[in-house]
């Protein structure tokens, strides 16, 4: 969300601002003396230019002021704001592009990059049983059934002593409090994990982290949850899940869960809390910044979770920003968007861990609405997959994940593992699995010369294959034997019995938020991927999500970052103390290998969730794709709910290879939020049911309910609509309320009507402008009705027009236009007429108003108003009054929206219960009666008065409605003047408001109905002539009728016309809108 | 006119809602404190500060209007609330509306001023609490930390799905007035009482 720069209250979000289209195009000076076109022209042609583009907003949420902004149309980026009247100022350049890693050398020189080792091998005790058979047995592996355990006994930070009993597909298990699902089942043996969407092919859990592609389950209890993947799963007593075939199935039932949104504000949001976001935080933590640090899982540490490294570090830099007044650090927080300004939005999982013992006052799920001056990526890096043949057997496993499982939850994901690599980071997961007791067949390396960390392998016992790769799998369907042979031959095959695959096919840092945030991506040739780049806003990248993968370099890029950002901000940083890293063996670069060859039929998995192979990339080549958002298009590759985390660069590499491309130059596809999928509860939070649009109600609102009405909504406000006595439906109760309006009297809460005082010396000249009729003229204590129209002619509202003084007078407006009047005409005081010294003011809540209506009404009013003179001399048609009714301060005037001798009351709304009640009994011996908006609609209906918004469209002038009465012939100009000119709006077949009769005075036709020239349908194009409005029942007239815009429809008065309803045509005559009291011999009673 | 003479008592747009807003900050245990304060006297002033109808109308209230934005000043029992580059609010205590609107007219004499009664179209809800600010952080996306948003400031912008004006009470702990147009109140209402619930 944009932060734009109000001029008056400085950056607010975008939300509270309206748009105004191209500044600087003034209102003419003389519209009279212009041509058609040139008037066509300034009401419809604006400039639409690339680039800078000096336009118009309003903040209308605060100050309503207008400004003027030059926005790049490119880049979204707001370049200048400036008030209006004043000169646009000189277009500052687009935001510098700042570097996403200040810090790092450029590419070229900077030093070797290589992953770690852990150089102090954990929990070294190997397994009880452990195999220790070399590679190219050909024994079979024993499994769990052999009562050897996959849970190792010391490792991993799950709690021994807190069990947990889930149930996945029917059957009951036991886990640990601090297990994922995923290393639950792990620790149970269990690998697969259903089948695959489109192939039905058994798959296997394939990560440790959100980038799961496999692993896709289906929460039943406590509550039915759809596609989560059972790698972020936390474990829970009573969970219940089973494993899907690709698809999900929503709750049948609404989710009794509550989901909440709160808006968080910092100096610096920190995303990821592994090493680099650990050491940014700690950089800042005592700077007295304001500092938000997220990480999607339960304990900090990130990647050091997987590797068992410097947790003691891990744990005192926690306790720090515990404690710290100024800094929150949110755990199992997904930052899933990261858009324009530094707005980012985060999901936090408050209860979903606790299952069935979550507090049901307690949100769920929360999504944090976050404002950062600056943010810190510290999001770290997926692991890549290789594309071999049978790659998707369960058992292939990413290598650092299986290194995760091992440390991090003490699960064994197999005993017998083969390590696929191209670089040397696999080596490391390898040592520390040996360590933990898996035993390691071969590492087969595709590099020819692995070099230092090779050595270590074979010195550790381990056989390593350089220049080997992985041919093909076997299992049924979990993995027991891989197939190796030199890279790129088919010769020299050699078959390893193992039931765990290892791959590492080196890593992609997770640029997602970097790229959602406008960062540019470049290729980075020792990493062999995309790395950030360059962004316009204030972010940077730090660790191994910007490419860095040694964890000292990741430590200090991450404290360089933090230091950087509160600085910036105007804090002290401090030098954070950061764990001492061991001395490794000498890196070897990385080979970039997507594709190995196997046997042809053997399918090569890409996206293992979408069940895109090679083979199918192949025919998206051959069919002449040649950018990767096309072949992901076609071939579905990367649109699954993982979004190709581990599958999108691999894709890209392997279009690149078919065609012959480099891959810097083919880029990555678009990375678009979210990051993770959210679900549709959290997005909305509290704003469903009730909340989810304010409902307006008037200070009688009460008396209504309690009196049975029922209610319309009217923009955002609650009319009531009519009230329905014993057993009557709609029909009956608004036939009985017409017709106590027009035989004795009936009363209305007019509240809603939007009221606006405009004052000042040029309030007359201003009001001229604004309506078609004149108001300038009008005299002090009396009345008069306008139309408002768009320069285009067309009609925007009507209204009353009081004269309070000389100077001062009373608007009203209808109840949906109320604001949007209000807006109209500070638009044109404040950017074009500024020189009027004129004020607009809202008082719609200042008055209550309430409707007296009926030849009655003067017999109540008179009762209640002892010093109001209401003879129809003293007090005539369009005048208003001062005075008390039922002893409150009132103001009275009379106007009529029925045709009736009517009164509208206007007093305060703290007392306008007091009036109501008042009236209600001293109107009782008359049989006063409550009615609401359809009675209303019914009684103008029949007097022909059109209502703006239900009668017209947006294309209806006021001469079209019949009103060329209310359109000055004097005034040299108002707004929409000379629009009465112009060859369109004086067609003679231009539509006309006109009344319509059915025939049958039966039948009522639906709003909406079109309606014919001739008796018989003739084929299609049929041409319609117009169409209904507004339809009744009249008591008053004893039939239906209807309100329609027929074309030339004035000078088919008496004409019999034809509306299709259902199958049938209805015949209809096209009369005069104004069907009772043409002569308006009731208005005064 | 809400100060002509009484027969009946005045009703305010929360007045059914009081209860609940008790009851709330009841069981908040201190956490929050939700109350309406109704029947404010609210005047609108409209100037052009370039003449010198702001300094009279400021020398008539006893104080100076706030020109910078988004700003109070307080003197005695009035609150004047920047609302604009020419408009301003002017809060006083129950019943003096008539009387503020007389003497803010009388200071203008001859210049341009609008002044409106606007006593009615918005009541004011007390927000207070230690936990005043986390309540509010659910549905306003203004930062209120008291370093951005500290006694003396005012803004007016959205709570929830409704526009109000926002005002820092005097000390950081005195939490917030949130002005609410009347017809919006019972909406408002319910959404601060829902956004409470972790807080009661």
């Amino acid at each position: 969300m944009l932060l734009i720069p109000c001029p008056w209250c400085g950056p607010r979000d975008e939300t509270e601002f309206h748009y105004g289209g191209q500044a600087h195009v003034p209102y003419p000076e003389d519209p009279s003396a212009l041509t058609d076109e040139e008037w066509a022209r300034y009401l419809f042609f604006r400039d639409n230019p690339k680039g800078p583009f000096a336009e118009r907003w309003s903040h209308a949420a605060g100050c309503r002021k207008w400004f003027n902004a030059v926005r790049d149309t490119a880049t979204n980026e707001i370049l200048a704001v400036y008030r209006s009247g004043e000169e646009r100022p000189a277009t500052p350049g687009p935001r510098p592009v700042r570097s996403a890693c200040p810090g790092v050398p450029p590419p070229g020189e900077s030093e070797d990059k290589s992953p770690s080792p852990s150089s102090a091998v954990k929990g070294t005790e190997p397994l009880l049983d452990g195999t220790g058979e070399s590679g190219g047995g050909t024994a079979p592996i024993s499994g769990s059934a052999a009562g050897r355990p996959f849970r190792h006994p010391t490792r991993g930070r799950i709690h021994r002593d807190t069990p947990l009993t889930f149930t996945f597909d029917g059957t009951e298990y036991q886990g640990l409090r601090g297990d994922t699902l995923a290393s639950a089942l792990i620790a149970n043996g269990l690998i697969e994990a259903g089948t695959s969407i489109r192939l039905g092919r058994p798959r296997g859990i394939f990560s440790a982290g959100v980038e799961e592609p496999n692993a896709v389950v289906q929460i039943e209890a406590p509550f039915p949850e759809p596609m989560l993947p059972a790698t972020t799963v936390e474990l829970y007593d009573g969970l219940v899940a089973s494993t899907l075939p690709g698809q999900g199935r929503l709750a049948g039932e609404p989710d009794p869960a509550r989901y909440d949104a709160v808006h968080a504000h910092c100096d610096l949001l920190i995303v990821g809390a592994g090493p680099a976001g650990l050491a940014a935080a700690a950089a800042a933590v005592r700077s007295g910044a304001r500092v938000i640090l997220a990480d999607d899982q339960p304990e900090p540490g990130g990647s050091l979770l997987g590797t068992a490294e410097h947790l003691d570090w891990v744990t005192d830099v926690t306790g720090q920003l515990d404690n710290a007044p100024e800094v929150r650090f949110l755990r199992r927080t997904t930052v899933f968007g990261h858009y324009d300004d530094n707005h980012l939005l985060a999901v936090e999982r408050r209860t979903n861990h606790l299952g069935a013992d979550a507090p049901e006052h307690v949100s769920r799920e929360r999504v944090w609405r976050i404002r950062a001056r600056r943010v810190v990526l510290a999001t770290g890096a997926h692991e890549r997959s290789l594309a071999f043949a049978d790659n998707d057997r369960p058992g292939v496993m990413l290598a650092a994940s299986a290194r995760t499982y091992v440390n991090r939850h003490g699960a064994l994901p197999g005993r017998r593992a083969v390590v696929l690599t191209t670089n040397d980071s696999a080596y490391d997961a390898a040592l520390d699995l040996t360590a933990a007791g898996v035993d390691i067949a071969a590492i087969v390396d595709t590099r020819p010369a692995p070099g230092e960390w090779a050595e270590c392998a074979r010195q550790a016992g381990i056989e390593v294959l350089a220049g080997h790769a992985v041919t093909g799998t076997r299992g049924d369907p979990r993995l027991t034997a891989v197939t190796v042979a030199p890279y790129g031959e088919s010769e020299g095959q050699r078959e390893f019995i193992a039931d765990l695959l290892l791959v590492s096919g080196g890593w992609n840092p997770v640029a997602h938020l970097f790229s959602q945030s406008g960062g540019r991506l470049r290729y980075d040739e020792a990493l062999g991927s995309f790395v950030p780049d360059t962004c316009r806003q204030a972010v940077e990248v730090a660790g191994s999500a910007s490419g860095a993968l040694d964890l000292a370099e990741v430590l200090a890029q991450g404290a360089a970052a933090g230091a950087r950002a509160v600085e910036a901000e105007g804090y002290t940083p401090q030098e954070p103390s950061l764990p001492t890293v061991a001395a490794r063996p000498r890196p070897t670069p990385a080979m970039h290998v997507y594709t190995v060859p196997g046997a042809p039929d053997a399918p090569r998995f890409v996206d293992l969730q979408r069940d895109v192979t090679v083979d199918d990339l192949a025919r998206a080549a051959g069919a002449g794709l040649r950018s990767v958002e096309h072949t992901k298009r076609y071939t579905t590759a990367g649109t699954a709910n993982d979004q190709g985390k581990t599958s999108g660069f691999l894709a890209g590499g392997v279009v690149a290879e078919l065609l012959g491309v480099d891959i810097s130059a083919l880029g990555t596809t678009t990375f678009r939020p979210p990051y993770t999928p959210v679900s549709f509860a959290a997005l909305a939070g509290r704003d469903r049911g009730v909340l989810s649009d304010p409902v307006r109600t008037t200070a009688l609102h009460e008396w209504h309910a309690a009196h049975g009405a029922l209610f319309e909504n009217v923009g955002q406000w609650k009319r009531p609509w009519y009230y329905p006595r014993d057993g009557e439906d709609m029909e009956a109760a608004v036939l009985r309320e017409c017709a106590a309006a027009r035989g004795g009297v009936a009363f209305m809460d007019a509240s809603t009507l939007g009221k606006i005082d405009v004052q000042g010396p040029d309030a007359g000249v201003f009001l001229d402008l604004l309506y078609t009729n004149m108001m300038s003229t009008l005299k002090v204590g009396m009345i008069r009705y306008g139309v408002m129209c768009r320069p285009d002619g067309m009609v925007l509202d009507d209204g009353t027009v009081i004269r309070l003084a000389q100077d001062r007078f009373l608007v009203t407006t209808t109840t949906g236009n109320a604001a949007a009047v209000l807006d109209w005409m500070e638009e044109w005081l404040q950017t074009e007429w500024p020189e009027l010294q004129v004020h607009c003011t809202s008082v719609t809540e200042q008055w209550a108003t309430v409707a007296l209506v009926g030849p009655r009404s003067r017999d109540v009013l008179g009762a209640l108003a002892p010093r109001l003179a209401v003879a129809k001399d003293d007090f005539p048609f369009m005048a208003w009054r001062e005075t008390t009714v039922a002893d409150i301060g009132a103001r009275v005037c009379r106007i009529s929206f029925s045709g009736e001798l009517a009164y509208e009351i206007n007093v305060s709304p703290w007392e306008a219960l007091t009036l109501w009640q008042a009236l209600h009994e001293a109107g009782s011996p008359y049989g006063i009666t409550p009615y609401g908006t359809e009675t209303m609609h019914v009684l103008r209906a029949e007097k022909g008065y059109p209502i703006i918004g239900q009668d017209t469209d947006g294309t209806v002038t006021p001469q079209d409605l019949g009103m060329s009465w209310a359109v000055s012939k004097k005034k040299p100009d108002f707004i929409g003047k000379r629009s009465y000119s112009r060859a369109d709006t004086v067609r003679p077949d231009r539509k006309h408001l006109v009344g319509l009769l059915p025939v049958d005075p039966a039948v009522f036709l639906p709003e909406g109905t079109h309606l014919v020239a001739d008796s018989e349908l003739p084929a299609p194009p049929v041409p319609m002539l117009g169409h209904v409005t507004s339809s009744y029942r009249s008591a008053t007239l004893g039939r239906t009728f209807a309100l329609a815009l027929i074309k030339g429809g004035r000078d088919r008065i008496g004409e019999r016309l034809y509306a299709p309803v259902g199958d049938r045509l209805v015949p209809v005559t096209v009369a005069s809108p104004v069907l009772y009291d043409p002569e308006g011999a009731r208005r005064d009673g | 006119m809400a100060d002509t003479a009484l027969t009946a008592p005045l009703r305010s747009p929360l007045s059914q809602v009081a209860a609940r807003l008790a009851a709330a900050t009841r069981t908040s245990r201190g956490a929050i404190r939700l109350a309406e304060v109704p029947f404010l006297a609210q005047i609108n002033v409209r100037l052009d500060v370039k003449g010198a109808a702001a300094d009279a109308i400021g020398l008539a209230l006893g104080l100076q209007l706030p020109l910078e934005p988004d700003t109070v000043v307080r003197a005695g029992e009035l609150t004047v609330l920047w609302l604009g580059p020419d408009e301003w609010l002017v809060a006083g205590p129950t019943g003096s509306e008539r009387d503020l609107e007389r003497r803010i007219r009388e200071a203008a004499g001859d210049e341009p001023v609008s002044v409106t009664d606007v006593s009615a179209q918005r009541t004011t809800l007390l927000v207070t609490g230690p936990r005043a600010r986390d309540l509010l952080a659910h549905g306003c996306a203004l930062d209120l930390h008291p370093r951005a948003f500290g006694s003396g400031r005012c803004a007016q912008t959205t709570l929830g799905r409704a526009q109000v004006v926002l005002v820092a009470r005097d000390e950081p702990r005195a939490g917030f007035w949130v002005l609410v147009r009347s017809s919006f109140a019972g909406y408002l209402a319910d959404w601060l009482l829902d956004a409470a619930t972790e807080y009661v």
